[in-house]
Parts: C-alpha cells; sequence; structure tokens
C-alpha cells in the first residue's frame, strides 16, 4: 500500500504531511508528559523487528500463497497508540529512504494510510474497547479470543481504511482515469484478504506474547487466569471471520453500487469546460516584436525539418511536435552526460 | 539468499555508496535535502499530459549521478519496488481516457496513453531524486540536518537507534529464517503452528534486549540528545549550490524548455 510520490498532487501531499505531523507533534508531546525515557529503545528495538518480521513468509494453509504481517496493530498492542504511531513512522521512513518503498513527498500520505489507522484507530476503537469488554466470558482463553478478535478486526478494519485513503487520495491529485468507483472496488476486496491474513499472524503474535509474557501487552488484564472459558477458539474465529467478510462485502457493494453520483460530485460537470476551452482560439493570440521577428529568423535558419507538423498537434497541452522533438533531443542530452560521465571516470580510474 | 539477506545487502549497499567523497557528496545535507524536496515538488507539478514539459527534469538527477560517479543501475534495481503500484494505477488511464490527444503522421495517441507515460516518467524522476539523496549523505549527516530543521529531537533520535537496530535485528532473522528452512525443506514460508512462536520468540528477546540498551545508555550518560554527526557549517557554497539548484529547477518548470529547443528546429 506505500504510495509513490508520483500518484500525489503537491496540494495532497502537503495536507497529508500537515495531517501526519499534527499527530506526530501530539504523540511526542504525550510522551515527553509521560516522561517514560525507558521507551525510547525498546520502541526502537521494536520498531527494528517488525521492520525486519514484515519480510517474513508465512504460509496460508490450503493454499499456495504466502502472507505477511501487519505493524500498526502489533506496535500499538506493544508500546501504546503513540509510541507505536512514532515507530512506525520511523519504519515507513527506512522504508521510503533505503529502499524506494514509498516516497518522501508521498511519506505523509503513507504515515497517515498505515500508521494512524493503525495505531490510533485500530488502538482506541478496536483493541481497548474488545479487550475491556466481557466478550467470550471470563478466563485466560476468554482473553486469548478477545485479542484474536481485536487483531483480526483491526487489521481488517485499519487496512480497509487505509485503502479507501489511497483511492480517495490518489483520485483527489488526479492522477487516474479510473473512474472513483471502480477503483475503490478494485482496492477494498484485495485489502480484505490481506487484512484478513495480516490479523491472523498479528493474532498469533500476540497470543505467543500474551501466553509467555502477558505484562507486555497494554489493556490486558494480568490478574485473574484460573478461571476456564466456555466459548471455542476455533468458532469464535469463524464466526469473526464470516462477519468480516459480510461487512467488508457490503462495504465494497456500497461503495460501487452508485460511483457516477460520487465521481460527478468530486470533479464536477467536465464538458462545459471543455466546450468553453474548444471556443479560444490561439491563433489570435499572437506576438509581434523586434526580438520575435530575430527569434523567428534564427528558428528558420536551424529548422531541420521545416513547414513540417503533424496534423492537430498544436491543440494538445504541452505535447506539440516541437516538444516532441524538444524531448529527444533533452533525453538525448540525458544519455550522452551518462555516457562522458562513464568516459571520464573509467579515464580516471586508468590512471 | 533470502530476502532478509537481501535487504542487508542493499542497506550496506547505501551506505558504501553514501561514504565516497564527490563534490555532492561533501554538500552539506540540509542543501541536498532541501533541493531534492524543491525537485520532487516540482515534478510531480507538472500537468497530468505535460510529457514533454517534464522529460527536462530528467537532466537534473542524470548530471548529478555523473559528478556523483553513483551508479544508474543501483537505482533502477529499486524500481521495481516503486513502479507496480505506479504501474497498476496509471494501467487504467489507456482504456479510459481514449480521445486522441496528438497524431503522429497518422497514428493517433490517446490521452490516456500520454498520461501513462508522464507518470512513469514522474515515479522515475522521483525516485532517482530520492535515490540520490540516500546513496550521497549517510544517515547520520541526515538526522543532524534533520535536527536543525527542527525536527523534534526524539523521532530524530529513534529514527537513528531504529536504524542500527534493523540490521542487527533482520540478521538475527535471516539466520532463524535460514535455520528454519533447513528443518523444514520443501516448504515455501513459515507453517502456520509456528506463526506466533517464530516472530514472538525474537521479540521477547528483543524487548529484553532493549531493557539492556537502555540500562547501557545510562551508564554512559545518556541524556534526552546525541550527537549526531560531525558538526558541517553551511558555507558560501552550499548557499550557492542551493539557490542555482533550485533556480535551474524552477527555470526548468516553468519556461517549455523541451517545446523552445523542439522549435529552433520544426517549425
Amino acid at each position: 500500500m506505500h504510495m509513490a510520490d508520483a500518484l500525489l498532487a503537491p496540494a495532497v501531499a502537503a495536507t497529508m504531511y500537515v495531517a501526519s505531523g499534527t499527530a506526530a507533534g501530539v504523540s511526542i508531546h504525550k510522551l515527553k508528559k509521560d516522561d517514560d525515557a525507558q521507551k525510547l529503545p525498546t520502541m526502537a528495538v521494536t520498531a527494528a523487528l517488525v521492520f525486519a518480521g514484515q519480510m517474513i513468509n508465512y504460509t496460508i494453509p490450503g493454499t499456495g500463497s504466502s502472507g505477511h504481517m501487519c505493524g500498526g496493530m502489533l506496535l500499538s498492542a506493544l508500546l501504546g497508540p503513540q509510541a507505536g504511531f512514532l515507530s512506525m513512522i520511523v519504519i515507513l521512513a527506512i522504508q521510503c529512504l533505503f529502499f524506494a518503498d514509498g516516497g518522501l513527498m508521498a511519506l505523509g500520505a503513507n504515515i497517515w494510510n498505515m500508521a494512524f489507522y493503525g495505531c490510533f484507530v485500530g488502538y482506541y476503537l478496536i483493541w481497548r474497547p474488545i479487550l475491556h469488554s466481557r466478550w467470550f466470558g471470563e478466563g485466560k482463553s476468554a482473553q486469548r479470543a478477545r485479542i484474536i478478535a481485536a487483531s483480526l478486526l483491526g487489521c481488517i478494519v485499519t487496512l480497509q481504511l487505509g485503502a479507501f485513503s489511497v483511492v480517495v487520495e490518489t483520485s483527489l491529485s488526479g492522477i487516474t482515469e479510473l473512474p472513483f468507483g471502480a477503483f475503490l472496488a478494485l482496492m477494498q476486496p484485495i485489502h480484505l484478504a490481506i487484512g484478513l491474513v495480516e490479523g491472523l499472524i498479528t493474532a498469533a503474535v500476540l497470543c505467543f506474547v500474551y501466553e509467555a509474557r502477558p505484562e507486555l501487552l497494554r489493556e490486558v488484564d494480568t490478574s485473574d487466569t484460573s478461571v476456564t472459558a466456555k466459548s471455542s477458539l476455533k468458532a469464535t474465529i469463524a464466526v469473526l471471520a464470516v462477519i468480516a467478510l459480510v461487512v467488508g462485502g457490503g462495504l465494497s457493494l456500497l461503495a460501487s453500487s452508485n460511483p457516477d453520483g460520487l465521481e460527478w460530485a468530486l470533479f464536477g460537470n467536465a464538458e462545459e469546460g471543455y466546450a468553453a476551452n474548444m471556443a479560444l482560439d490561439e491563433e489570435d493570440f499572437g506576438v509581434s516584436s523586434a526580438a520575435a521577428d530575430t527569434a523567428g529568423s534564427i528558428q528558420e535558419a536551424t529548422s531541420f525539418l521545416p513547414d513540417y507538423a503533424f496534423k492537430g498537434s498544436d491543440s494538445a497541452v504541452g505535447t506539440s511536435v516541437s516538444g516532441i522533438v524538444g524531448s529527444a533531443m533533452v533525453a538525448g542530452a540525458a544519455v550522452l552526460i551518462c555516457l562522458a560521465g562513464g568516459f571520464f571516470r573509467r579515464k580516471k580510474t586508468a590512471k | 539468499m533470502n530476502k532478509m539477506e537481501k535487504a542487508l545487502g542493499e542497506l550496506s549497499e547505501m551506505d558504501e555508496l553514501a561514504a565516497g567523497g564527490s563534490p555532492i557528496h561533501r554538500l552539506h545535507p540540509t542543501a541536498k535535502l532541501l533541493s531534492t524536496i524543491v525537485y520532487i515538488l516540482l515534478v510531480v507539478s507538472f500537468d497530468k499530459y505535460d510529457f514533454s514539459g517534464l522529460i527536462v527534469m530528467v537532466l537534473y538527477p542524470v548530471l548529478l549521478f555523473q559528478i556523483s560517479g553513483i551508479p544508474l543501475g543501483v537505482c533502477f534495481y529499486k524500481l521495481r519496488i516503486v513502479l507496480p503500484l505506479v504501474m497498476a494505477v496509471g494501467l487504467f488511464n489507456p482504456f479510459y481516457d481514449r480521445a486522441p490527444l496528438l497524431y503522429l503522421g497518422s497514428l493517433a495517441v490517446s490521452g490516456g496513453v500520454v498520461s501513462m507515460l508522464t507518470l512513469m516518467l514522474k515515479g522515475l524522476l522521483c525516485l532517482m531524486a530520492s535515490f540520490l539523496l540516500m546513496a550521497t549523505t549517510s544517515i547520520d549527516c541526515l538526522c543532524a540536518s534533520l535536527r536543525r530543521l527542527r525536527m523534534p529531537g526524539l523521532l530524530v533520535t529513534l529514527l537513528l537507534l531504529t536504524y542500527r537496530y534493523v540490521g542487527v535485528l533482520t540478521e538475527e532473522l535471516a539466520v532463524m529464517t535460514d535455520a528454519y528452512h533447513l528443518r523444514a525443506p520443501g516448504q515455501k514460508g513459515i507453517h502456520v503452528s509456528a506463526w506466533g512462536s517464530f516472530l514472538g520468540q525474537l521479540l521477547l528477546r528483543s524487548m529484553d534486549r532493549a531493557q539492556e540498551l537502555y540500562g547501557s545508555m545510562q551508564l554512559r550518560g545518556y541524556h534526552d540528545h546525541f550527537h549526531y554527526a560531525p558538526i558541517q557549517s553551511f558555507s558560501v557554497r552550499d548557499a550557492a549550490y542551493l539557490f542555482f539548484s533550485v533556480a535551474v529547477l524552477c527555470l526548468l518548470r516553468f519556461t517549455h524548455a523541451a517545446e523552445l529547443i523542439g522549435s529552433l528546429f520544426v517549425r
């Protein structure tokens, strides 16, 4: 889901930077207020672990494919939402800077899509309420069921939100011609499947931590571990998976059922603008001055393709014939620079 | 070689490149950072059909790559990560935007094709610029520069520490993955029965390690900040570089250079 720079308009990218920057500022303020200096190395090591852990392939039973882990939910469950958010920022920054995964300018949007939802929405609206609830009864295995439910639901919901944001940001940037509804219908189901697998992997890791060192997890009540629960774990997972599928499927149907209305609202009626543009006659805006005449005569002398133009080529925005020829020459110049650089380097090493 | 070892290789390759001594390497990181941001902003601000305007921007990274002696091949290798999503978004353009935008002889080129090519070129140029920044600037210098630009100290220290531990933990996981696969030959990934324990074991060990790390940091007198890198002053040379690069980039952006060059030859 890492967005590249090319997918965002500067205004959208800047807006996302402001949004993510504000969230980061609030998080830093909160951490400083708590004065939990011990957290810094823990954050760094956990962030590094999640970074590396995202490269592990987990075999999905029954299929030939493999899945990966979801970082946001895991980090916020271990470190809390603020510290988790900052750790995710750092992970995304390292992925962007050293692995070209996501762009420098798109970092703000990527932080929002992947870290903000995963850490804040996932923690405050899903992890904490579920773990404080009395779902699945009392006792240790009920607690484990709650952890599984929270991780599954958290990963699915936050990934859906992230995918939705990617679609909105790309559409607002005017990058793709794909209608908003169609793009949404393409992205949401894919991320539903990814979210399900990520949720299961995150649940497995968190359950292991719960078994071994429950005090490391946030919002987990470690006091009572004696009573056994009535509900079975497999049934819980099955029920949750069905709910997730129904909700996700319903959401994507809803999204694509009336794409035209939404599209119209977003982009307005393009027809009118086009007609207005067509009435514009570019010939009327010619400039005549001494300088222009001199330039004209230079042009006359240097033209190797005189009186040669393609039909309708001047109407296009910045893609006239001279544009194409100029582009080709620039590309040639770029290649020449490369060749010259290589030549001088070879000469230097030969010496 | 597994995925993690490859990632480690990429990390050390970037470190090696950043340790070079070209004129670009010696520039102040703040100047490089700011000019890179300006470049990326200008590149993405081009109109979606303005392919010929955009292609002029290729000159800036290509020139700097040559001056700094960074091989272009390493940069293109990273395209495998950037291009898929850009392509996924751009590839639909030719199907939806089919109005002919220009004619090359009798061949009609639709707006969708032009906007797709422009999008891909934008992706490539932005990648080249940020790769160039990282290949000529070490992470310590970059962090010092970020601190100077008033980035919160906590975040900068976290970035540096995490970068340090990414190497350690990735190596550890690479060894674990190798060991796992040697014991489970012919298996593609981690089996479902080990999903939790595989990463969980390392997680517990790492959390303990973090405590020790904090202890040792305190013993060495850690108090809220690090000295990131040797302090490099912002010289006249750096200011001149920043000024000229921004000026030239703006000139390339706001005058239609490719068309001007082309119009010298085509009337």
